[in-house]
This record gives C-alpha cells, structure tokens and sequence, in this order.
C-alpha cells in the first residue's frame, strides 16, 4: 500500500505524461535536441565544404589558437560536469547546491563565451571578416550559432537559479533543471564534433 | 516505502552517484588532452582515426551519462539518435554529391 502512495506521488510529481507514461517535456526536449543535430549536422557540413575555400585573408592554419581553444573545450567539457551536479542535487531536493552548481554552470558557460569573444575579436585583426572568404563565412556561422546556444543556455541557467530561488516552480523542479541540463549538454556534444573537426583536423 | 522501492526510485532518478559523474568527467578530459596532443605528436596514418574515435567516444559518454541516456526510457534514445541518424545520413550524402571524400 506504502509503494503504491510512492508511485502515485513520483507520477504525480513528473507534471503532464504521455500516453507512453513518460515525461511529456522530455519527449519534447529529445524530440527538439534531435532537430537541432539537423541544424549542426547542415552548418558543420557546410564549413567542412567551404573550409579550403580561401580566395582572400588568412588560412585556417594561420589563425587557429589550438592551445587557446583547446582550454575553452575543457571549460565547457567542465560545466558539463557541473550542470549534471546541479540535477542530482535539484534530485535530492537540495536547493542550494543546486544553485551552487548552476551558478558555477553559467560562469564556466560565460567563460567559454568571452573565449569565443577574443577569438573572433583576433581573427578579425588577422584580416578574417564574415565576407572575407567562403571560409571566414562558414566559420563565423557555425561557431557563432553554437555562441549563440551557449549564451541561451546560460540565460537558461540563471533564469532557473532566479525562479528556484523565488519559490515559482509549480511542477517537478528536479525535471525543470533535468529540462536546461539536457540543453547543456547537448551544447557541449556539438562543441565536442566542432573542436575536432573544425580545429584538430586541418583543412 | 520499502527500502527496495526507494533504491529502485533513486537509481532511476540519478543514474550515477556524484563521485560516478566526476570519474566520467575525468575520462573525458584525458581523452580531450588525446585529443589535444595529435596536434603536437606527429600520429600518422592514425591521427584522422583516432581522432574521430575518441570524438565519437566523447560524444557517446556524454548522451549516456550526463544526458542518462543510458539508464532512461529506450524512447528518448530512439528519439535522439533517429534525429542524428538522419543528420548523419543526409549530410554525408550531400558531402559526397560534392566529391568531398574523392582526395
């Protein structure tokens, strides 16, 4: 009787299920994370294409900072790191290590933005414009798109911060951070195909 | 709560333990400082290989253990893995179209 009081509560506590019983929010979060490999996988063979493309302004052998990016992948490799710390202790209903945990998430993601801020800022005084060659193009593309899924996700992590603080979550706040996790880490798998192909392999 | 009900809760919860997570974390920056050294050690005929091995394994114990892949419903890892699938399949197709694999 016991167990099954256990499970009307941890049904209960997942907000809206499917027909299947799973997680509505997280069958779309997947659901979503799976059309965005569409968005990466079009952008990263884009580049991959235009990479050797180079009619004007540097190589990307001239200007890649391997050393440089190689420690902004550990930061985002890192808060990958942090952000699943953040979801088992949001699992243990342990709101301050949780936004321990996310704070220190957004700043590793905040980081790795300023890294990518200094990149584009050294390879545009290298003579790298958006229109200076089919490779300048697709770089700045790919790399901005992912920038751009970073400093989302980090608007994500301190919305969640500010909402757990404030007491707002009325669902599941465990499967709310689990939400924005997912999210990072998907992040940081699309990073993890950029470093190498677009950094580690030479054009 | 019987102690079997509540053990089978928490490993569905949180997967791993946290100490589980950061030995994770470990592997996959020695396999990032790897990944790093090709870049340094001249590798050969095995540095596109090897490259491509360890950024797959990456990929793989992050969707796993950091996403719970691994210990979630099998749905969401259909889910996943049909949307890269698809990726994969279209832009490699559209890659050879440009003889991009033809050296």
């Amino acid at each position: 009787m016991a167990d099954v009081a256990v499970h009307a509560d941890h049904g209960s506590g997942h907000g809206h299920h499917s027909s299947t019983g799973l997680s509505n929010n997280k069958l779309a979060m997947w659901l979503f994370l799976g059309s965005e490999c569409l968005l990466f996988g079009g952008l990263i063979s884009t580049y991959m294409l235009y990479r050797g493309r180079v009619s004007d302004g540097p190589h990307p052998s001239a200007i890649y900072d391997i050393p440089f990016t190689s420690v902004s992948s550990f930061v985002l490799l890192m808060s990958s790191l942090t952000m699943v710390l953040a979801v088992t202790a949001a699992q243990r209903n342990d709101d301050s290590k949780t936004n321990l945990w996310l704070t220190v998430t957004a700043l590793l993601g905040a980081t790795f933005i300023g890294g990518q801020v200094y990149e584009f800022t050294a390879f545009y005084r290298e003579g790298l414009g958006f229109t200076t060659s089919l490779f300048g193009s697709s770089f700045y593309t790919l790399t901005g798109f992912h920038g751009v899924h970073v400093s989302v996700g980090v608007i994500l992590l301190l919305s969640t911060m500010g909402i757990i603080r404030k007491n707002r979550i009325t669902g599941n706040k465990a499967e709310v951070v689990e939400m924005v996790g997912l999210y990072w880490h998907f992040v940081d798998i699309v990073w993890i195909v950029i470093f190498t192909l677009v950094y580690l392999i030479p054009a | 709560m019987s102690a079997s009900t509540e053990q089978q809760h928490d490993s569905h919860e949180h997967g791993m333990s946290d100490a589980g997570y950061i030995k994770i974390a470990l592997i996959l920056a020695a396999i990032t400082a790897l990944e790093v050294s090709t870049y340094y050690v001249d590798f050969g005929p095995l540095f596109m290989p090897s490259l491509m091995i360890m950024m797959v394994i990456k990929f793989v114990m992050v969707v796993s253990y950091f996403m719970h892949l691994k210990f979630d419903n099998r749905l969401f890892s259909f889910l996943f893995y049909t949307g890269l699938g698809l990726a994969l399949f279209c832009y490699i197709v559209a890659l050879a179209t440009f003889k991009f694999f033809i050296a």
